[in-house]
């Protein structure tokens, strides 16, 4: 892992990619990212000329997900290719050295570039128990992040553990599964919600900081380029929501006709991502185009956001239920109000005296 | 002396119920009800809205009855009803509203209001507050015999007028006859052609029938108070006569509370159902009309119109005797265009006028059944209630108005078939 | 928190608690009402009543016409609402959740016109309330509160559909939690009347029809 002084340009030269090809990639990501065409060439022309960039990659309570998305593209990426570039001095599912020799990499990569390597994180934090539910080398994933994220440059979270506790985190949460931003909190993040991620949108963030620094982020630490829009307000079947025409089911004449999916329980209105716009496998299509309603997953907390399959708009706790109770219960609780009422109007009833004639002036 | 503010505030508990709950919890202070309210209509004035005029009983049906009023009333947040309180509603309860009851067909949520104003004036009198006048009245009643309080040697002296004009004879106590009549006091003292009237037509349709001299007087101020205990005594008057002289039929003469009494409230207020029948004078006359025992002849040809009262029409139920009958004697019977059930009220009812300092009021809120008259051009308004026929003649007299009051038994025995029997 | 988890939150336990105090409040006012028990009619009766119990339910819903002046707003948005509420097809969706029934539901545009006619309708209610001398006399500050409660869950849920103001899933979590607000409120306000503007309709109605009086 030395190489440090590689410039991409370089690297280019070595796969014999052209200048223009590599330009054209710059633009598309500009594009997604909505820069202008000039910041594009200014993002083409700073890549070529930036050094090796270490990134050390931590893996905690994951499935590999992430990594799986942003490394199995149909046919070799331009995308792959930052990857390709970075020096990714620490990934423990794609290195070659494993046990002590893993570890040391990554140490060493902490200390010859203190202060200035990227610290990319999949998966949740567990924090229950100390910790104990994920380690590493016998090193809890809680102490791990804490050593990194010291000397970091900047924290990527990828997907959705890392930024909001993901999956592990579902209720009710045996392991105490947290998100990166909930433990560190002096150093920037950058937010990159999915299950998986769209590996476009991983790498054209990581283009983003090598040439411009950090992208601006939402309120939730998302880059505003990937996530400012919600699927619905860009799924090209939000004419039919507009006019009211869903799908019942699966297979139903709405279904087939490519109706909105919003009644079989489309997340798309809440969800913020590039899916509809970027869409995934190069392109190819995502979710709701193949008939299925968005899940949510690059929101937090999608796993307990009510059912994948109940719309938007249903309650998540039962409220029937409650109700159900509630009526029971204030039937209790009116009967007793009733039954004070009752003697209230009792005692009025013998304190009540008749009023007579003599009342009126009259004799008797 | 068992009136007081405590007894008023007791009575006022006493009398919430179901219905009175349902009205408060339903009402939004929408105003409808004032829209139907000639107090408010004609006056302009907001605090006639007739659902302001329980407002007490709101609030002590909030503070008392419903968890969420005894919550406010914990932290401070409502205030008791005071005496004060009781005496500014008077005002409201007594002195400006008829118990007309039109306020009650207009509430969206169907709020009978003034089956709540009837029990805040219960509350009222029994906090000493019922007005003087009516409570002269009931005085007078009990311990005289009649509203205005004239003693039964009055009746009788009207009762031989009528036989001497009539060469009829007229029973008094008589029993196991077919009807027992009552008679309102302002028919005796002012409409008493009456008299003579029915004895005519209930000679022609062969109706036996008496009066009472235990019970002769219909009218009953113990219920404009809401004094149930006076009303029933009222009450129990005529049902003890009745059932003296074994009489299954006791007609309410033209007078709508005294229709209001004896036919709805009465068996309430005396806390059985009586062991006879009770029936408006003009439902009679509608049944012997069915019967074929009401033989009429001529048409009057002039514009007649019907001033429907509100406590027999509205609250009573009687609706289509009278436009059965009219159609007998009349040809020209023209319809307000309010009528029956949504009929103006004349302004007098309700105790309204024999209350003194009401009396400009009355007068002022005469002007709807004006305009209600001066639009048909007619020459004769008929109705069947004697107090509205007595605050209609006074209001068309004070307009200088050229309309002619008629009581609809008169109208129809001016026109009596009379067949020469022997 | 964040607008997801107060989504989140508006959705799950925020609509079980409004759901859950709605329903324990309306179960005992109308136990409150009953109980307080109604006294037997003595007097001989024209007609049982019940006919007339029903029809006044019925009836009192169709326009008094002789006041439209003074209906008419309120009526329009009494009309809207209860498309709105029960014909939005995401509605529909949570109504079927909670009680297992579904009826189907309107397309927007409908529903955006009732929205729209129903926002108009309560905005000049609250100018009559000022203008009409009854009504001003009557309203106090509760029927200014109950208005806004009624109000916001309109406004909310319109800005939220055409995606105005803050963005759409807070706006989504503000009209929910505005629905809650206004569940809240129905038991412990003059918005009670949702249910027992029945019971005082029946009362009438029934009593009404034992006198043999046109309703």
């Amino acid at each position: 892992m030395t190489n440090k002084n590689n410039l991409l340009a370089g690297e280019l030269e070595r796969l014999g990619i052209s200048r223009r090809t590599f330009l054209k990639f710059c633009t598309s990501i500009g594009s997604v990212m909505a820069l202008s065409p000039a910041q594009a060439a200014v993002m083409a022309e700073k890549l070529v000329t930036v050094k090796r960039q270490s990134v050390i990659w931590l893996s905690f309570q994951e499935c590999t997900g992430c990594t799986e998305s942003i490394t199995r593209s149909h046919k070799p990426s331009l995308e792959s290719l930052i990857f390709d570039f970075v020096s990714l001095d620490y990934h423990h599912t794609l290195q070659a050295a494993s046990g002590h020799a893993a570890e040391q990499a990554r140490e060493q990569a902490m200390h010859d570039n203190q202060g200035k390597y990227i610290l990319i994180v999949d998966g949740s934090i567990p924090i229950k128990d100390d910790g104990v539910y994920s380690t590493i080398a016998g090193m809890t994933n809680l102490d791990m992040l804490q050593q990194v994220a010291k000397d970091a440059a900047a924290i990527v979270a990828v997907g959705s553990c890392a930024t909001f506790g993901g999956l592990p985190k579902a209720s009710p949460n045996p392991t105490g599964a947290v998100s990166v931003s909930d433990i560190v909190h002096d150093k920037p993040i950058i937010n990159i919600p999915g299950c998986p991620p769209i590996p476009v949108v991983m790498t054209g963030v990581l283009a983003h900081v090598l040439t411009f620094g950090i992208p601006e982020l939402d309120s939730m630490g998302r880059p505003k380029a990937f996530y400012g829009d919600s699927i619905h307000d860009r799924c090209y079947r939000r004419p039919y929501y507009d006019r009211g025409q869903f799908a019942k089911s699966f297979d139903d004449e709405g279904a087939r006709k490519g109706w909105c999916l919003y009644e079989l329980g489309c997340k798309g209105p809440i969800t913020h991502n590039a899916c509809a716009t970027v869409k995934w496998n190069n392109g190819t299509s995502f979710p709701i185009q193949s008939g299925h309603g968005c899940l949510g997953c690059s929101e937090p907390d999608f796993w307990d956001a009510g059912g994948f399959y109940k719309a938007l708009s249903t309650g998540t706790n039962s409220p029937g239920q409650w109700a159900t109770a509630a009526l029971a219960a204030g039937a209790a609780a009116g009967l007793a109000s009733a039954y004070l009422n009752k003697s209230s109007k009792a005692d009025a009833e013998k304190d009540h005296q008749p009023v007579t004639l003599e009342d009126m002036g009259g004799k008797s | 002396m068992s009136t007081s503010f405590q007894q008023g505030i007791n009575v006022l508990k006493k009398v919430i119920d179901a219905p009175i709950a349902a009205y408060f919890s339903s009402c939004t202070s929408c105003g409808l009800c004032a829209q139907a309210c000639i107090f408010y209509t004609e006056t302009g004035n907001p605090k006639y809205t007739p659902i302001r005029r329980v407002e007490p009983m709101r609030r002590i049906w909030e503070q008392e009855f419903t968890l969420v009023g005894k919550a406010k009333k914990l932290l401070g947040l409502s205030k008791p009803v005071t005496g004060q309180d009781l005496k500014d509603n008077v005002e409201l309860a007594f002195e400006s509203c008829t118990t007309c009851g039109r306020c009650t067909m207009v509430c969206p949520v169907g709020n009978d209001i003034v089956y709540m104003i009837r029990r805040m004036r219960e509350g009222l009198t029994a906090a000493g507050l019922a007005p003087k006048s009516l409570q002269a009245a009931a005085v007078r009643t009990l311990e005289k015999g009649s509203v205005m309080g004239f003693p039964l040697k009055t009746l009788e002296a009207m009762i031989q007028a009528a036989e001497k004009e009539t060469g009829i004879k007229i029973n008094i106590d008589e029993p196991n006859v077919d009807y027992l009549l009552l008679l309102s006091s302002a028919e005796v003292m002012q409409f008493n052609e009456i008299i003579g009237a029915l004895a005519q037509i209930f000679k022609e349709a062969g109706v036996s029938w008496t009066f009472s001299s235990d019970a002769y007087e219909a009218g009953n101020p113990g219920m404009h108070m809401g004094a149930s205990e006076i009303e029933a005594q009222m009450i129990n008057r005529i049902v003890k006569a009745a059932e003296q002289l074994h009489i299954k039929n006791v007609i309410s003469p033209e007078c709508g509370h005294a229709y209001m009494a004896i036919r709805w409230e009465g068996p309430n207020v005396i806390g059985r159902p009586y062991p006879f029948k009770v029936f408006h004078i003009i439902e009679v006359l509608d049944n012997l009309r069915k019967e074929g025992r009401l033989k009429t002849t001529g048409l009057e040809s002039e514009r007649i119109t019907f001033h429907d009262p509100c406590q027999a029409a509205r609250r009573g139920g009687v609706n289509q005797p009278q436009r059965n009958l009219l159609n007998m004697v009349t040809s020209n019977f023209i319809e307000m265009t309010d009528n029956q059930s949504c009929n103006w009220c004349c302004g007098g009812g309700g105790g309204m006028n024999t209350i003194e300092s009401a009396e400009p009021l009355v007068k002022k809120v005469f002007n709807r059944k004006k305009k209600q008259i001066d639009e048909l051009d007619v020459t004769t308004v008929v109705t069947m209630c004697a107090t509205c026929r007595n605050t209609l003649e006074e209001g068309i007299e004070e307009n200088n108005m050229n309309i002619e009051v008629m009581g609809l038994t008169e109208l129809l025995a001016n026109h009596l078939l009379k067949e020469k029997k022997s | 928190m964040n607008e997801i988890e107060l989504l989140n939150w508006a959705r799950g336990p925020g609509l079980a608690y409004a759901t859950a105090i709605m329903f324990f409040g309306l179960s005992i006012r109308v136990i409150e009402i009953l109980s307080l028990g109604r006294p037997e009619e003595l007097a001989e009766v024209r007609d049982s009543g019940v006919r007339d119990g029903w029809l006044m339910i019925l009836k009192r819903s169709l326009p008094e016409v002789r006041h439209w002046k003074y209906i008419t707003a309120s009526y329009i948005f009494h009309i809207g609402l209860l498309v709105v509420i029960f014909f939005f097809i995401p509605h529909t969706h949570l109504f079927r959740d909670v009680f297992g029934i579904f009826w189907g539901g309107w397309p927007n545009y409908i529903i955006d016109f009732f929205t729209v006619l129903s926002i108009a309708g309560m905005l000049y209610t609250l100018v009559a309330r000022f203008y009409d001398p009854a009504r001003r006399i009557l309203s106090k500050m509760s029927d200014y509160l109950a208005w806004l409660v009624t109000f916001l869950p309109l406004v909310t849920g319109y800005m939220a559909f055409h995606r105005l103001g803050l963005d759409y899933t807070t706006m989504l979590a503000v009209h929910i939690l505005s629905v809650e607000l206004l569940m809240i409120a129905i038991p412990i306000s003059k918005l009670t009347h949702v249910v027992t503007f029945t019971m005082a309709r029946w009362y009438t109605g029934s009593n009404q029809g034992r006198r043999g009086v046109r309703s």
